[in-house]
């Protein structure tokens, strides 16, 4: 595995090297013997789908979870890694996916609770200022964590790891809440710190960026190394077929579709914001016409979730013609009567919000389908019925599950995204909207996700989808708007806007370019 | 050195059904040996507990007059439990269920009024205790007060209630100045299932109870939204629940459940009104609702169980010497292992050690 490898790597001792790391959990072997060695300085990406055994093996390093077998070596000495403390006293930092963050306390204060020796909240402010200028992480540090969006809860992560000078940083899918332009700022970021002699582990589904940032990579399939190589050399298409372990297709066009009748229609929306630190709306004005897919691109926390909420029902207007539905004023009804006008709604979040961690399947098919004839009749639940339904959604969907009718909680982020969108899918709705329908979705998942998206569409529904994804607006919505601080820009057809504008609009900058 | 809840991968459906047998085992072990601690014969103990109610058809009917206003409260609470909101004040409610429904007992005094005022008394009852339930829960979802708070409080609002009443208004005039009212009619008195029998009609009220909660929670569109309320609340929100008229049902539900158990207890049992008509069941109902698991049929088993507890405690206070507080302790015992069986039937225990760095 060492073959290819730069001279620079080759020619120091790696800073960390693992050996064979086995991790089981039962009947699942999720590391199978993985090597991996990370010279100072390097950029090394870590790839691989959903349940390849990348979280676990990071997770090992970190000393979050206890290797079954195999040894770590830093800077050539083995160690026992035992606790995240202990990472980071050796100069380990590790920016997660899933944030690790007290919603109550502020954002100073989860920096000073997370940091090792003496570092007071009034000098983490201090800091702060330095870091956040530095590398463009705008951070207010006395706003309460739970009232900032998801792009604003990984800054912090990513300032707390840098405050701590680290040789080894850990990122897991950082981009995936940032605009283009935040994006090649963090890469100029991360070369800078590579520059420094900090080596830099990325995982990242976003081939492309890799490609970008990283000068090797390693990439798992069923928790075992299926190949370490140059990503600079090999195409994205080849890289994603050795993740798959299949070529992965492309998302096959839907026929153009204009005309075909307005089935939502928003009319100056505006909305007061629903906390203290939330995001009003302004005066949105918004049409999606039967068959075709309409995109909102933004930054997180730009107002996504409240205008998710604001046309799910789950918040109200005060006039009913803010939201239309089938030509049906809807604005002051609740998501109830607009699903039986034929919308249905996926929002962001899986667990907790789409769908109830442990309850099964079937029964988290009626959620969205209760007031439907299929599984309720005169407030009586057709189990039965529930079961087939959501049996009839896991073959349709290809929603690979555990045996039988299992919790949602059990199932993979991507397969339980497929379920969800899936259960509104198999309704055939005349309209549906999706608020980050990929969101941390492996390669295999969001292909099919897209691709039932266009199918929709091409059967004639409307479909509005609120992405952070560019790539994945740019590749399905047959027309696009931005939002930024809840005000959402006219809405033009994809072919029509560039990355730079998309970018521009992102930060709000258009009148002054 | 730290301990670990480990979920376990799979769980043996075996040892869900023996999970609550160990429980058993291990608290009756558990009370033996503080029996035996105070000097007293475990064996001797256990006869007098358990053997000998069970054994004898006066101790029988008195277990099931017990177990009555235990279930009817408790299957009242599960609902609210469901749902994740905290109804501590079943106690009150069940003392507003008493007012409500004695008023009228007290108002057809002598009157010869027919057969229609019992099923009214009943009404009143449910009535009465659901209206004081509704008071926390209209706190809760107009301002967001804490239910628990306000419903524990409401318990000594009702309780000094009656006891104003009875004191004063209600007194019996020719009762030689004991705070109690007079005696029901027998057109206001709870019949006996059987004839002779100490067991009223408001246990088959709890079988009713119990019997329709089993199908509502299992069934019902009604069922279902309480427990996507209590397990994923924005879930609830998503699937179009009101969170505001879930509590306010709970609450009545559950209210008049616990008022029905009053007026049931006060007109089949005790035959009038007075100060105090609960030992509190009210509260221990809530631990007959958590062993029993909020499941129906296990909180009717809890409650005759508990009952035992309780009739067997007064046996032993008799015959042995032995506190009554004994039982309540043992109560909570039960409550703790079949509480801690349950979660280790889902969890493995692990006990991780402090690595060292090489």
């Amino acid at each position: 595995m060492v073959a290819g490898v730069s001279d620079r790597v080759s020619a120091s001792v790696p800073l960390v090297q693992l050996r064979g790391i086995s991790k089981r959990y039962g009947e699942l072997l999720a590391n199978d013997g993985i090597d991996l060695a990370i010279a100072p300085g390097e950029i090394h990406a870590l790839l691989g789908e959903n349940g390849a055994g990348k979280s676990t093996l990071v997770k090992i390093l970190y000393g979050v979870v206890e290797p079954s077998a195999g040894e770590i070596l830093w800077q050539g000495r083995p160690v026992t890694i035992a606790s995240p403390v202990q990472a980071r006293a050796l100069g380990l930092g590790m920016v997660f996916q899933h944030f690790s963050l007290f919603d109550k306390l502020t954002v100073a204060e989860n920096i000073a609770v997370a940091l090792s020796g003496d570092w007071s909240v009034a000098k983490v402010r201090a800091k702060l200022a330095d870091v956040s200028r530095a590398y463009g992480l705008a951070l207010e540090p006395d706003r309460a964590v739970w009232t900032l969006s998801a792009g604003e809860r990984q800054r912090i992560e990513i300032v707390r790891c840098l405050l701590q000078n680290p040789k080894l940083l850990i990122l897991d899918e950082p981009t995936s809440v940032l605009t283009p332009q935040e994006a090649e700022h963090l890469f100029t970021t991360l070369d800078r710190l590579a520059a420094e002699g900090c080596a830099i582990l990325y995982i990242s589904h976003k081939l492309e960026e890799v490609r970008r940032l990283c000068q090797r990579a390693t990439i798992l399939r069923g928790g075992r190394v299926v190949a370490t190589l140059d990503p600079r050399q090999r195409s994205a298409r080849e890289i994603a077929a050795l993740m798959v372990g299949n070529e992965v297709g492309e998302v096959r066009a839907g026929a153009s579709h204009e005309g075909r009748g307005e089935v939502l229609r928003v009319a100056n929306l505006t909305l007061p914001p629903a906390g203290l630190h939330g995001t009003a709306l302004k005066d949105i004005v918004l049409t999606v016409n039967a068959g075709e897919i309409v995109g909102i691109a933004g930054v997180a926390g730009n107002g996504q979730s409240e205008l998710f909420a604001a046309l799910s029902g789950e918040r109200l207007s005060d006039r009913a013609d803010a939201v239309s539905i089938v030509g049906t004023a809807c604005g002051t009804a609740d998501i109830d009567a607009r699903r039986r006008l034929g919308a249905g709604f996926v929002p962001e979040e899986r667990l907790g919000h789409a769908a109830a961690p442990s309850h099964r399947l079937s029964e988290n098919t009626l959620i969205s389908h209760h007031s439907g004839k299929e599984v309720g009749r005169i407030g009586f639940i057709a189990l039965d019925a529930a079961k087939r339904l959501a049996r009839s959604i896991v073959s349709g969907f290809d929603v690979r599950t555990p045996e039988g009718d299992p919790q949602a909680r059990k199932l993979s982020g991507g397969n339980l995204q497929k379920f969800v969108i899936g259960r509104e899918i198999i309704k055939k709705p005349r309209l549906l909207v999706v608020d980050q329908p990929t969101w941390g979705v492996d390669a295999g998942a969001a292909r099919l996700i897209r691709q039932a998206l266009v199918d929709l569409a091409e059967q004639g529904s409307a479909v509005l989808v609120i992405s952070q994804d560019l790539d994945e607006l740019f590749e399905i919505a047959d027309r696009m708007a931005v939002i930024h601080h809840g005000h959402l820009s006219p809405l033009r057809p994809t072919r029509d806007w560039t990355r730079e504008a998309v970018g521009l609009e992102m930060l709000g900058t258009r009148d002054a370019a | 050195m730290r301990l670990e809840l480990v979920p376990r991968q799979n769980v043996a459906p075996v040892m869900r059904a023996v999970a609550p047998v160990i429980a058993f085992l291990t608290a009756f072990a558990v009370a033996g040996f503080v029996i035996w601690l105070l000097g007293r014969s475990p064996l001797a103990a256990f006869q007098v507990y358990v053997t000998q109610p069970l054994s004898d058809p006066w101790a029988l009917q008195e277990l099931l007059v017990k177990a009555t206003p235990l279930a009817l409260i408790a299957i009242g609470l599960s609902y609210c439990f469901r749902a994740n909101l905290w109804n501590i004040g079943a106690e009150g409610q069940f003392v507003m269920g008493a007012i409500f429904g004695g008023w009228l007992a007290l108002a057809t005094h002598n009157t010869g009024a027919g057969f229609w005022v019992l099923p009214a008394m009943m009404a009143l009852g449910i009535l009465g205790g659901a209206l004081w339930a509704l008071i926390p829960a209209f706190l809760k979802t107009r301002f967001g007060v804490n239910e628990i708070l306000t419903s524990l409080m409401l318990v000594y609002v009702a309780q000094l209630t009656l006891d104003y009443l009875t004191r004063g208004p209600w007194r019996d005039p020719k009762g030689f100045n004991f705070p109690q009212s007079v005696t029901f009619d027998l057109s206001a008195t709870l019949p006996p299932i059987l004839e002779g029998s100490r067991v009223h009609l408001g246990f088959a009220f709890a079988l009713i109870a119990i019997l329709v909660t089993a199908v509502v929670v299992g069934r019902t569109l009604f069922g279902y939204r309480l427990r996507l309320t209590g397990d994923a609340p924005r879930a609830a929100r998503f699937a179009g629940f009101s969170s505001r008229s879930t509590t306010l049902a709970v609450f009545a539900i559950s209210g008049g459940l616990a008022g029905l158990a009053g007026i049931s207890e006060v007109s089949g049992q005790i035959g009038q009104l007075q100060p105090s008509i609960s030992p509190g069941y009210g509260f221990t109902a809530i631990t007959v609702a958590f062993l029993g698991r909020l499941n129906p049929i296990g909180i009717l088993v809890a409650a005759l169980v508990v009952a035992l507890t309780v009739i067997g405690g007064e046996s032993a206070q008799i015959l042995l010497k032995l506190p009554l507080d004994l039982s309540t302790a043992f109560q909570g015992m039960l409550l703790l292992c079949v509480l801690g069986a349950d979660a280790l039937v889902t969890y493995r225990l692990r006990i991780v050690g402090r690595a060292v760095t090489a």
